[in-house]
């Protein structure tokens, strides 16, 4: 079957018209959760504060039609005693999901994930980072969207439309785990006259193949990470205006099973932020089954970042070698720990990372999580947080 | 001729049993009780189902999870399936997609609701525990017969039912967990009563019970209960299956990593 523009729009318009039957479920779930950071040293600025404890929630309201329509809405908020910054509150998804035949099509704020890789998540385009939520750049904003996907038997086709743009979140002046200059979120510049409203466009091509799963896309529109531009604001302090370029991205992710070994890349060409540029992450993920005789799985994860923008790409990736250990103790708690060493190979920049989490009872989820930043060089990024070891500790009640 | 064709298959019945029932070698035997057994499962098309997983330490405290089970029949392969968590809270629209294959490795994707990650997995993981549970991988995937080889044993009368005790012996041996598994099937439905695992130091491992066979669609036996008990560490697991459905209209475009994403 041929899919033409025309298709897709007689599509949209003739699921928004048909009616569906009956109700199936109204169902309630989510977590509310109590976090601490508590860091090992005094802040590098005075304007900082030292620790930081907050609370957050996500409930997740979802509803089902019988023919297998479905909306969903997932608000988020986090209250922070330290930083104004990162209290926020994120409608994370409110969408309405419809089949017809083999199309599905998704209307409204939704969130879409894309990549292969442990440690940097390269390729991952169509969401914005909420970056003070983790430096992990795990967590991500909602992204209003029209999303059209084709299951055929040659691949899957996803077509997106994004017409609007969120911008990245930073910490603010009293947070810590930033850049020595604030980030001023209040006052960005786009390169488009259009700002926050350019319409977006990306489409993506993924398959599996035998032993082989890939996906490749490009996308045309607000890039997600700014550059950042140094300023001074009205009242003579040094910041950084996040500028949001227009770029074209082609992306490429692909993962390969060999028995117990995972063979990953993850790889994109971006123009539009000064000359074009490559980056790649190859990573390789080996897995031991029942260590030591126990009923403990540990996986093996090695990675390399390369960034051709060099010391000038607004990342800590760039020359990397990621490190990682991942125990999985098969317990009925769920329990996990996973280690990770970052070493940048032209300078001797270095962080350590120990993330774990275990469940008491069958709703209660304790995580913790640890950063140390064991050295670092002058023209690294990470040289903003050589003061900025923390412990994270997180309580989490699902219900 | 509908007649005809019913005389026909009527009169092939007994061959087959014959077949079955004819002096072999064990292993033959072995195998043609696996193939019957197998052959009198196949043609439900599709089916989907309720399970109650139930862990038990050794000092008896327990935790529960809620799981559906999505599976459809594929002509010449393995079952493909599709598994849903429900509960614990935590780890809830996790899923898991399993293609399984009668020669060579499986497919294997789980999908993470919190990260919206779909993640292809190493199938070889067959011994690792599935949710902290005392099955394995290998124990709850589709048990197609060229998994195995097989022999035949002895015929034991178990619980009151004539039964044959076969020892299956995994074709991948590198990756099972185990060396054997003696396997009790009744003579008359070909139904699984009970299975001993044997680990790799060949030493009993695990005993499994099943109980509560019920027929659906006139043919299909199902259980409402399984129960394994590891013997050298005291935990149990126990499942309770309910809500059975067959041939509830599902196709392949129903396991795919687009409807692994939309499940809920």
């Amino acid at each position: 079957m041929k899919i033409s523009a025309g298709r897709i729009i007689l599509f949209v318009a003739m699921c928004l018209l048909a009616e569906p039957v009956a109700v199936l479920a109204h169902e309630l779930s989510g977590y509310v959760s109590a976090e601490g950071r508590f860091f090992f040293n005094d802040p590098a600025l005075s304007e900082q504060e030292r620790d930081s404890g907050s609370f957050a929630f996500q409930p997740e309201y979802y509803h089902e039609w019988e023919d297998g329509s479905a909306f969903l809405f997932v608000p988020f908020g986090r209250l922070d005693s330290a930083d104004s910054e990162r209290t926020h509150f994120d409608i994370r998804e409110l969408n309405y999901l419809r089949v017809c035949d083999d199309l599905e099509l998704r209307l409204g704020v939704g969130k879409v994930f894309w990549g292969v890789t442990e440690f940097v998540h390269l390729v991952d385009i169509i969401n914005q980072t909420d970056l003070v939520e983790n430096i992990d750049e795990e967590e991500k904003l909602g992204q209003p969207m029209v999303h059209v996907s084709a299951p055929r038997d040659w691949g899957v086709l996803d077509l997106f439309l994004l017409p609007a743009f969120r911008e990245r979140t930073f910490p603010g002046r009293k947070g810590r785990l930033r850049t020595a200059r604030v980030v001023d979120t209040d006052h960005p510049v786009y390169e488009s006259d259009s700002e926050e409203y350019h319409v977006d466009f990306a489409a993506r091509y993924s398959s599996t193949i035998g032993d082989w799963d890939f996906g490749i896309y490009h996308f045309v529109g607000t890039g997600r990470e700014p550059t950042l531009l140094p300023r001074v604001d009205k009242k003579g302090r040094a910041i950084f205006t996040p500028f949001y370029e227009q770029i074209n991205q082609t992306g490429l992710d692909v993962q390969l099973v060999t028995g117990q070994w995972l063979w990953k890349l993850e790889s994109l060409y971006r123009t539009g932020q000064g000359d074009g540029f490559f980056a790649s992450v190859p990573g390789c993920e080996y897995t031991l089954v029942g260590v030591a005789g126990s009923d403990m799985d540990l996986g093996v994860l090695g990675e390399y970042a390369h960034d051709d923008r060099g010391d000038n790409a607004p990342t800590v990736y760039e020359n990397d070698f990621m490190f990682g250990l991942r125990l999985a103790v098969n317990d009925a708690d769920g329990s996990e720990i996973l280690a990770g060493l970052i070493q940048d190979l032209d300078s001797r920049s270095r962080a350590l990372s120990i993330e774990g989490s275990r469940r008491f009872g069958s709703n209660w989820k304790l995580s913790l999580q640890a950063w140390g930043f064991l050295e670092s060089a002058a023209d690294d990024l990470l040289f903003n947080v050589r003061d900025d070891d923390f412990l994270q500790v997180e309580l989490a009640y699902y219900f | 001729m509908r007649r005809l064709q019913l005389v026909l298959k009527l009169a092939l019945i007994p061959l087959m049993v014959v077949s079955v029932a004819r002096a072999q070698s064990p292993a033959e035997k072995g195998l043609a009780i696996a193939q019957e057994a197998d052959e009198r499962d196949t043609g439900f098309g599709d089916f989907t189902a309720n399970m109650q997983m139930i862990l038990m330490n050794r000092r008896g405290q327990k935790s529960e999870r809620k799981i559906r089970i999505r599976t459809l029949q594929v002509k010449d392969d393995g079952d493909k399936s599709l598994t849903i968590f429900d509960t614990p809270r935590d780890v809830k629209g996790t899923a898991f997609l399993n293609f399984t294959h009668k020669v060579g490795d499986d497919d294997q994707w789980l999908y993470l609701p919190a990260l919206k990650r779909v993640k292809r997995i190493s199938s070889r993981n067959k011994s690792g525990s599935f949710m902290g549970s005392e099955f394995s991988y290998e124990d709850i995937s589709s048990q197609e017969v060229e998994k195995y080889t097989y022999k035949w044993i002895r015929d034991e009368t178990h619980e009151g039912r004539e039964c044959f005790v076969i020892e299956y012996y995994p074709v991948d041996k590198k990756n099972s967990g185990y060396t054997r598994q003696v396997t009790w099937i009744d003579k008359k439905e070909y139904r699984v009563w009970k299975v001993e695992y044997y680990d790799r130091k060949n030493s009993l491992l695990k005993t499994l019970t099943v109980k509560g066979y019920q027929k659906y669609l006139d043919r299909y036996w199902r259980c409402d209960e399984m129960f394994m008990i590891n013997h050298q560490t005291g935990k149990s697991t126990r499942l309770v299956m309910s809500d059975y459905k067959f041939r509830t209209g599902l196709k392949d475009s129903d396991f795919n990593q687009n409807s692994l994403r939309r499940v809920r």
